[in-house]
């Protein structure tokens, strides 16, 4: 089952529709997406406006691949399962986010190999015929870095705080 | 007197914001954790914690944001955390503003979706962060906000 997800802020036609004129042209019909609040329903695959968090999750668990918007949320719940993902990103001049961040995320984690990414339909399409046998990179852990646990460790329990609380010794 | 225990606010918005913000965590094990995020669902992903709803609102939406602000408010006075953690967006920014306030210690962590620039709102925070983080090396600076690691 290919799992497409547009994440819960805005829908994302443009990429469900390509996925939908895929699944005609391909035949492939075990395609299921999360679409969001749009009138714009795909006429081949399986749809859905929104999941809970526990439907996301098992259905990400069970996809044998994944297409999305270039959301963190997304890429990080699909490295974490090891499972290929294409992502296409968010435009802002078509009106489908406010900024361009997630065409600089898509190209982050594609030049890493972590996904395969598209940056129009077009591309989109062609990449989805070798998505399945995409390998990301690495997956990744549950927790962040060391490092950057250590620095907000350091910062809400460390030394600055030990100095200003200790008691000198004069009270006797 | 103190607290035996700090207490931790953390704050964030849905979809990546949260997945990041959980995955910072850990970092406050030795505290109290109370977090605040958009979506009663979220609760699963933290069962032995407490988790105020706050009103899911972009900063494009004036009464949205004016409710979020104020259910931040009563969450900040209500908790008076020792330390506020956010990964964004809008509710982060508020929380910070607000903690700053009652004294409590804030900390920005930019989300590693903004890799060309910092965000609007991580832009705008700080003044109110007292740890100003980004997740990529190449936005830190002397001037700009310290790069501590990612949360990948």
């Amino acid at each position: 089952m290919i799992f497409v997800t547009v994440g819960h802020q805005m829908p994302f036609d443009r990429l469900v529709h390509a996925v939908d004129e895929w699944s005609e042209r391909t035949g492939r019909a075990d395609v299921f997406a999360q679409i969001g609040a749009t009138e714009d329903w795909p006429k081949y695959i399986q749809a859905a406006p929104f999941l809970t968090p526990g439907q996301f999750a098992k259905r990400i668990e069970q996809a044998s691949a994944i297409v999305a918007h270039a959301g963190t949320g997304t890429i990080i719940a699909a490295l974490r399962l090891n499972k290929p993902l294409l992502v296409l990103a968010r435009e802002s001049a078509r009106g489908e986010t406010r900024n361009d961040h997630q065409i600089a995320t898509a190209k982050y984690f594609e030049e890493a190999g972590y996904v395969l990414a598209a940056y129009s339909t077009e591309e989109l399409i062609a990449k989805l015929a070798e998505l399945e046998s995409f390998q990301p990179r690495a997956s990744i852990g549950t927790v962040a870095s060391e490092q950057l646990i250590q620095r907000l460790r350091r910062f809400t329990f460390g030394a600055d705080d030990t100095v200003v609380q200790s008691h000198p010794h004069h009270a006797q | 007197m103190t607290r035996s225990k700090k207490k931790i606010l953390a704050v964030a918005s849905g979809g990546g914001h949260w997945i990041e913000l959980l995955r910072v965590l850990p970092a406050f094990d030795e505290g109290e954790v109370v977090l605040a995020t958009v979506q009663k669902d979220y609760e699963r992903d933290v069962p032995r914690r407490r988790l105020h709803i706050i009103p899911d609102a972009t900063r494009w939406n004036k009464i949205g944001v004016l409710r979020l602000a104020l259910r931040i408010l009563w969450i900040v006075l209500r908790e008076r955390p020792d330390v506020i953690v956010t990964t964004g967006a809008a509710p982060g920014y508020f929380a910070l503003r607000f903690g700053r306030w009652f004294g409590a210690r804030t900390i920005w962590l930019d989300s590693i979706a903004n890799v060309d620039e910092l965000s609007m709102s991580g832009q705008l925070v700080r003044a109110y962060a007292d740890l100003w983080l980004t997740q990529w090396p190449h936005l830190a600076g002397s001037d700009g906000p310290e790069c501590a690691g990612a949360v990948l």
